[in-house]
């Protein structure tokens, strides 16, 4: 059952009622938008719900049980609760900035998804540099946080944004050099290309970039800050960072957009190793779901598992053994690919 | 008034690395995550270095000491429940302790044994806690939820003793409140058995992994010269390398017909710190397992009266608990209540030691050491 039957149905439908031209393109690009918003809500809840079943599975408890089967209805719950909540602006703040704060993150991190392709057709947008405006729209997050931690005047908060800015700008580099070896290896920058670049199994990047999907895989964990380099929030030393004024609304915003940005790098790992919406029998948005759910939930086991890294550490760990195991491997990578070329190719 | 004038002194622009940076103070509590209760540290940081760190007390004062003047000894005890509420069967038992030197009270041998067993059993009780709560402050959350989960079978048994989970009341000048109930010591040594390979599985978790092993090798040795210059005592002394405890220093009770090791630490740093604590669970399983074993039968209390008095005079008493020295300073009059009790918690030691080692390294190493200090702050305040 192939989803994009329906967006072409809809096409159809539209053509029909007379539309053409810009307004077809107006009209349809919002519904996209709508579905996609509307299916990344949804998967928000669905993760925090997730992340509290898994961690409390981990911990020998049972989590959220009493809201809907099992706790589903628990997020909900707790969102409606939150909705209600008074919106509280520190006297001191700088309102401007730390209101505009939380809504960057969650606009950056639903705009990441654009070239996101979820299945056989299902892209939004097939831009030929999907991955670099991913890499581009996803940094934003760090001005964001950066932002939220000034914009509080709260020592906590500013500490906390600034060990995100550093992280997250430090982390950056590997990461992009550990996609870098993907894009040699398919050509393109395209996330489409890419994706068709691995039909079968074999053919997955992950068995030609074994190292550059450990590189990613850290430096992803790092740039969502989650444990084991969750510092820019860890509640034992700046109480919760720099959320730490936010309350109501805003606070959900970040806490949303949190495990959004942790789908979103789940979602790139499948794309560029795991052969994207490739699979048999299965339809393909659920092969995308699949794989990148089982990351996710990697993700969640590092985070119950693993103490925190000190700060001076983690930056030590980005430069001195990422950085160049991530050069290591950009080079073998073209190397191997050129030998390959001109042997064979 | 006083912060501000010290914070004017403190905060100096430096211009040192070719750009200017400015010192800044910050509140670390007394309503912070990692302060354990109420404990404020006034820190002077520069970016995420820790220059300055002073302690305030003061919080959590509840004048026990003043109200136990008003009080008889059986009123007392349960206000030393509350004197450091994760090991109140040793403070119950410090207390009583005092009460029996001064009056020079033979206490039965089973009630002996039985406050060596819950004494033994609270002490890993505390120890779960913190060993939870050391692994949330650094950032390994499940730990916690283990550790608590286990701490609940200790609860159980005390449950069934003494109806109670946390302030217990149990123990009495001359012996206990009441006999061991019915199935106790099967129930216990299943609980010995069952918790002695759940040690391995925290250790597990803990112990060898890289990012733990970063975080708590070297960092923040305290040397034994300073814990003995700063009165320390208990595992964060015996972390520091030197062997001393008072069930085998100063014996009381009937430690001395139990068979157990003192764990020490090399380099006094936060991990030996977290090792020493880990054995002493083990160790303190074995004397519990001994204990049940050797439970001689007979009376469980000493005949004494209801309207207790004490000859007067005074004495100190003190004991190992699972912090470090716990001691009852009490001075009778010859009257049905003391003139003057004084506790003494170590905890208070830990918290002043802890400027000393934390300057120039990182608020996540303090928030660890803290951790590693296990303080406690009823015990701070009283």
């Amino acid at each position: 059952m192939e989803l994009c039957g329906i967006f072409s149905w809809v096409g159809d439908l539209l053509r029909e009622i007379g539309l053409s031209g810009t307004p077809f393109l107006i009209v349809s690009n919002v519904m996209v938008a709508a579905a996609l918003l509307g299916i990344l809500s949804l998967m928000a809840l669905f993760l925090v719900w997730w992340e509290r079943k898994v961690s409390a599975h981990i911990q020998d408890r049972l989590g959220p049980m009493r809201v809907g089967y099992h706790g589903a209805l628990q997020t909900l719950a707790d969102g409606l609760k939150l909705l209600q909540k008074e919106d509280i602006t520190p006297s001191g703040a700088d309102r401007g900035v730390f209101f505009w704060a939380p809504v960057i993150t969650f606009v950056a991190c639903f705009m990441a998804y654009v070239t996101i392709p979820w299945g056989e057709g299902l892209i939004p947008a097939d831009l030929n540099i999907g991955i670099l405006y991913i890499i581009a729209i996803t940094t934003f997050t760090v001005i964001s946080l950066l932002m939220a931690g000034w914009g509080s005047n709260n020592k906590w908060a500013l500490l906390g944004g600034m060990r995100s800015a550093a992280q997250v700008i430090s982390y950056e580099v590997p990461l992009t050099v550990a996609i870098l070896g993907v894009i040699v290896l398919a050509e393109s920058l395209s996330m489409q290309k890419i994706v068709t670049a691995q039909d079968g199994v074999l053919n997955w990047f992950i068995w030609r970039q074994p190292l550059g999907f450990v590189i990613y895989i850290i430096a992803a964990t790092a740039e969502v800050n989650r444990t084991p380099f969750d510092l820019p929030e860890a509640e034992q030393e700046l109480v919760a960072g720099f959320n730490v004024e936010y309350s109501g609304m805003k606070f959900a915003m970040f806490f949303l957009a949190e495990f959004l940005n942790m789908f979103t790098v789940a979602a790139i790992a499948t794309t560029l190793f795991l052969g994207g919406w490739n699979g048999p029998i299965l339809p393909s948005w659920l092969w995308f779901l699949g794989k990148t759910l089982v990351i996710v939930f990697v993700l969640m086991w590092f985070r119950w598992t693993y103490p925190r890294l000190r700060v001076d550490h983690l930056m030590e760990f980005a430069w001195k053994w990422l950085l160049p195991l991530a050069f290591l491997n950009l080079i073998l990578t073209g190397i191997g690919h050129y030998l390959w070329e001109t042997l064979f190719g | 008034m006083d912060e501000e004038i010290r914070s004017d002194q403190l905060i100096s622009k430096s211009t040192d690395s070719g750009f200017a940076t400015e010192e800044f103070m910050v509140n670390m509590g007394p309503q912070h995550p990692s302060t354990h209760g109420v404990c404020r540290l006034l820190l002077t940081m520069d970016g995420e270095v820790v220059k300055d760190c002073q302690p305030h007390v003061g919080y959590l004062h509840r004048a026990i000491e003043k109200i136990s003047e008003n009080r008889t000894y059986a009123q007392i005890i349960p206000l030393t429940d509350r004197f450091e509420y994760l090991t109140s069967m040793a403070c119950n038992w410090v207390f009583c302790l005092g009460g029996e030197r001064i009056s020079q009270m033979e206490v039965p041998e089973r009630a002996e044994y039985i406050r060596v067993i819950m004494v033994e059993l609270n002490r890993i009780a505390s120890h779960l806690v913190w060993l939870g709560t050391f692994g949330l402050d650094l950032g390994a959350i499940t730990p916690f939820l283990y550790c608590l989960r286990e701490r609940e079978l200790i609860m159980d048994l005390f449950e069934m003793t003494c109806g109670q989970r946390l302030l217990y009341n149990y123990i009495r000048v001359g012996g206990v409140s009441r006999d061991l109930p019915v199935g106790f010591e099967k129930k216990c040594k299943e609980f010995v058995g069952y918790f002695m390979p759940l040690v391995d599985d925290y250790e597990a978790l803990l112990t060898n992994n890289p990012i733990f092993l970063t975080r708590t090798k070297n960092i923040g040795i305290l040397p034994v010269n300073m814990a003995l210059n700063y009165a320390v005592s208990g595992p964060v002394l015996r972390g520091s390398g030197l062997k001393w405890d008072l069930r085998k220093d100063d014996p009381y009770g009937y430690y001395h017909k139990f068979d157990f090791e003192i764990p020490t630490g090399t380099v006094g740093d936060t991990w030996d710190r977290y090792i020493v604590r880990i054995n002493e669970m083990r160790q303190s399983a074995l004397i519990v397992k001994q204990a049940i074993e050797g439970l001689p039968e007979g009376e469980f209390r000493a005949k004494v009266k209801p309207s207790f008095k004490p000859p007067a005079g005074e004495c100190y008493t003190r004991i190992e608990a699972a912090r470090g020295e716990m001691g009852a300073y009490i001075v009778s009059d010859g009257t049905a209540k003391p003139t003057r009790l004084r506790l003494r918690g170590s905890s208070y030691n830990h918290i002043m030691v802890l400027p000393e080692i934390v300057k120039g390294l990182k608020i996540a190493d303090l928030v660890a050491i803290f951790a590693s200090f296990d303080a406690i702050m009823p015990e701070v305040d009283r």
